[in-house]
């Protein structure tokens, strides 16, 4: 049977998030919302146990949610996940060499968005609503006004400096 | 109560329909559409059904209620230009090759492309390096993504029907796709085969996993011989293939049909639709006397039987241990047949069946259903097959002369005809057990609120008296009325004997191995009042009256239960449940 688990995430968790929000169709995006927080990305077990656990949803109808919003990732994010603003206003001031610098420097491409060590995910957003500081870059909650490919770099340096100290 | 509305300029006349493409229809007009099934909810996916409404402008007529007053176009050329580019953009990235597609001549898009003139498509095709692969682990169903239009009807069929979301989408914007959890193959998550996907499926991205090459080489091999059965349902059904109309009983016909295509003996499933009861009803007397394991579960619906097992495997206990119609049968033609005639042996005698469903093949596979390697029932094809079988053979069934079945396993009771629809099971289980109870004779025997099959017929009721005791049996059809009967009985609240679960809405005459039949709901009740019609017609009603069965109890089975009836006719289960996510839930 291929429900069967691989077990390699911990239910009790996903379980413990699904009663705080409430075993209902329609608290699923907090769920899920939840869950990533949780794991840094929806791993499918979980996907598949929730469709499981909740009345009224599958496996397949959850999967397809978190498949239709980008805000839910099926790989594992980094642990500092970067994300660059590349709205109208932030593309004009320049978003996409500072994208593009990241993108690089991580080994990154179409399908791959998080780096061999597991540190950095990057990823573009179409607006984060600080137009006035554009371009955005959002390093874990923390916003990085007016980026350029060299602020950038030296931020980045500046976390993994901490990173090998800690 | 009635209103007007107008309609390309003709005033009609409407009363409850939900929506304009409704109302189009009732009036005698119509328009295309791909994901408008009238069973389902509305979903305007396709949007092929618009219309023009005076004031209103473009309208989808399946999502729209009807008002007092609107002036409808149906056929404008704005409307005509809109069915054209949704035409020209879906075939924009449609496998094309349609001389191969299983559905060449069924499918929707290939009909409305023809009637609309599509003869150019302008955009690129798809290169073959962007086709997916197709998936045909599931032992009843094909699914071909490449041909899917994404109309939804399937996914909605999974979830409102069987309540279980199989298939959903996947993705967003052109990389949406629909696919079973995380793409996983068909065969492999917890699908009850019930076809009902394909049943509504308008293009060939859902298809029923074809038998009939199996079948011609068992009828070319000179050293096998073969014995077929037919399931009650076919027979009202089969001769829609053939211009004939739903509910015409084609048995006869069939009888000849199937004798001209080379097969050497013709048996009839009604056969064992009475043996079924037999057994099952005297399970049921056995379970109500000692008050155990109630209500008893019919087992007839192989889809069923893998819902419970993969999702309520607590339940196992309340179905009935006795094997379906097509599961008697075929242990028995192969025990009995090399006896009574010559030439056959067991290892000669292939059995072959004929069902409205693609479940049966899943069923005919099962490990329990296995005798020293082989399977009892060699092959099973569906109603659409063996149309496909007569036709390339060149035999009518509209024309051809009506013939007998073979003996011993030929004759049936109206008990064991109306098997195929909702409800039926049940009302003839009850026809025999009360006779059994009482030893008197049941005078009516036609229970009415068992009866109908369409969508407000999903669950029934009714309550006989056997002698003092209360007997209250209910039927179900579609898994998400049944679910509800278990969320009941799993709270303490079912007050009901006896559950008859048929996982096809309105049961196996709308089975998904059926002719076409979904977009039009009185073509399952035509078919059910057909197999009504044969019941009533019938000498004998009853299944205990059967004299073949009767001989066969008398010269080999013994009695109902007995040792040797357990072990030819009865069957277990298995719990597909444990290390589940169920399991951990």
């Amino acid at each position: 049977m291929s429900t069967q688990t691989s077990g390699v995430i911990n239910f009790k968790k996903v379980d413990d998030i699904i009663n705080s929000c409430g075993a209902k169709k329609s608290n699923l995006i907090a769920i899920l919302q939840k869950v990533q927080d949780e794991f840094r990305y929806l791993p499918q077990d979980a996907i598949t146990y929730i469709g499981t656990k909740i009345d009224e949803l599958s496996p397949a109808t959850v999967y397809g949610v978190a498949t239709f919003y980008a805000q839910f990732s099926l790989e594992p994010k980094g642990k500092y996940e970067v994300k660059c603003c590349d709205g109208t206003a932030c593309h004009v001031r320049g978003s996409m060499p500072v994208y593009t610098y990241l993108t690089q420097r991580f080994n990154l491409q179409e399908g791959k968005y998080t780096s061999d060590d597991g540190l950095f995910s990057v990823e573009t957003v179409s607006c984060l609503g600080a137009c006035g500081l554009a371009p955005v870059v959002v390093i874990n909650g923390k916003v990085y006004p007016q980026m350029t490919t060299d602020a950038i770099k030296i931020i980045i340096d500046t976390i993994i400096a901490e990173e090998n100290e800690g | 109560m009635t209103n007007t509305l107008f309609i390309n300029g003709k005033e009609c006349e409407y009363t409850n329909e939900q929506n304009l493409l409704e109302v189009i229809r009732n009036n005698g007009f119509n328009v295309p559409t791909f994901c408008y099934r009238p069973d389902l909810t509305q979903y305007g996916a396709c949007r092929m059904c618009v219309v023009e409404i005076e004031g209103r402008g473009i309208q989808s007529s399946c999502t729209m209620p009807p008002e007092p007053g609107l002036k409808i176009h149906t056929n404008t050329e704005k409307t005509r230009r809109i069915r054209k580019i949704v035409l020209e953009l879906l075939l924009a990235n449609h496998d094309r090759e349609c001389t191969t597609c299983d559905k060449s001549g069924k499918c929707e898009l290939q009909q409305y492309a023809q009637e609309y003139g599509i003869k150019d498509i302008r955009f690129a095709r798809k290169k073959p390096q962007e086709y997916l692969p197709i998936d045909d682990s599931n032992p009843s169903i094909v699914r071909d993504p490449n041909k899917c239009i994404l109309c939804g009807a399937c996914v909605r069929a999974c979830s409102e029907f069987q309540g279980h979301s199989v298939l959903g989408f996947a993705n967003r914007g052109s990389k949406t796709v629909v696919q079973p959890m995380a793409g996983k193959a068909l065969g492999s998550v917890d699908c009850v085969f019930c076809g009902q996907c394909q049943a509504v499926c308008p293009t060939g991205a859902l298809t029923i996993k074809s038998d009939i090459e199996r079948v011609w080489d068992l009828i070319n091999d000179s050293n096998a011989k073969t014995a077929v059965q037919m399931a009650p349902s076919v027979r009202v059904a089969l001769g829609e293939e053939f211009g004939l109309n739903p509910g015409e009983n084609v048995i006869g016909k069939l009888n000849a049909a199937l004798r001209q295509l080379g097969f050497n003996l013709v048996f009839d499933t009604n056969f064992s639709a009475d043996l079924t009861i037999m057994e099952e009803a005297t399970e049921f007397i056995g379970r109500l006397t000692k008050g155990e394991n109630l209500p008893l579960f019919t087992s007839c619906c192989p889809a069923w039987v893998r819902y419970l097992e993969t999702q309520h495997p607590d339940m196992l206990k309340h179905l009935s241990t006795c094997k379906s119609p097509q599961g008697m049968l075929s242990p028995v033609i192969k025990e009995l047949v090399p006896k009574y005639f010559d030439g056959f042996t067991e290892e000669n005698l292939h059995v072959i069946s004929i069902m409205p469903c693609t479940a049966k093949k899943a069923e005919a596979v099962r490990g329990q259903l296995f005798d020293n390697g082989r399977a009892q029932t060699d092959i099973v094809l569906t109603t659409q097959e063996i149309a496909r079988m007569l036709k390339s053979a060149g035999i009518d069934l509209a024309t051809i002369k009506p013939e007998n079945n073979d003996s011993p396993f030929g004759q049936y009771t109206g008990a064991g005809t109306i098997f195929g629809a909702s409800g039926g099971v049940a009302e003839a289980a009850v026809r025999t057990a009360y006779e059994f109870v009482t030893h008197e004779t049941l005078e009516n025997i036609d229970f009415k609120p068992l009866r109908g099959v369409d969508k407000s017929h999903r669950t029934k009721e009714a309550e006989i008296d056997i002698k003092g005791t209360k007997v209250k049996v209910r039927v179900v059809s579609t898994l998400r009325e049944a679910e509800k009967s278990i969320q009941e009985l799993k709270n303490g609240k079912a007050d009901f004997h006896l559950l008859e679960v048929m996982a096809c809405p309105g049961g196996c005459i709308n089975g998904g191995g059926q002719p076409r039949s979904c977009d039009n709901l009185k073509i399952k009740e035509l078919r059910a009042d057909g197999l009504y019609k044969e019941d009533k017609e019938l000498p004998l009603r009853k299944s205990h009256q059967n004299p073949d069965i009767i001989k066969l109890y008398e010269e080999f089975l013994e009695k109902p239960n007995s040792h040797k009836a357990h072990e030819l006719l009865h069957t277990t289960y298995q719990d597909m449940f444990k290390n589940s996510y169920r399991d951990l839930v």
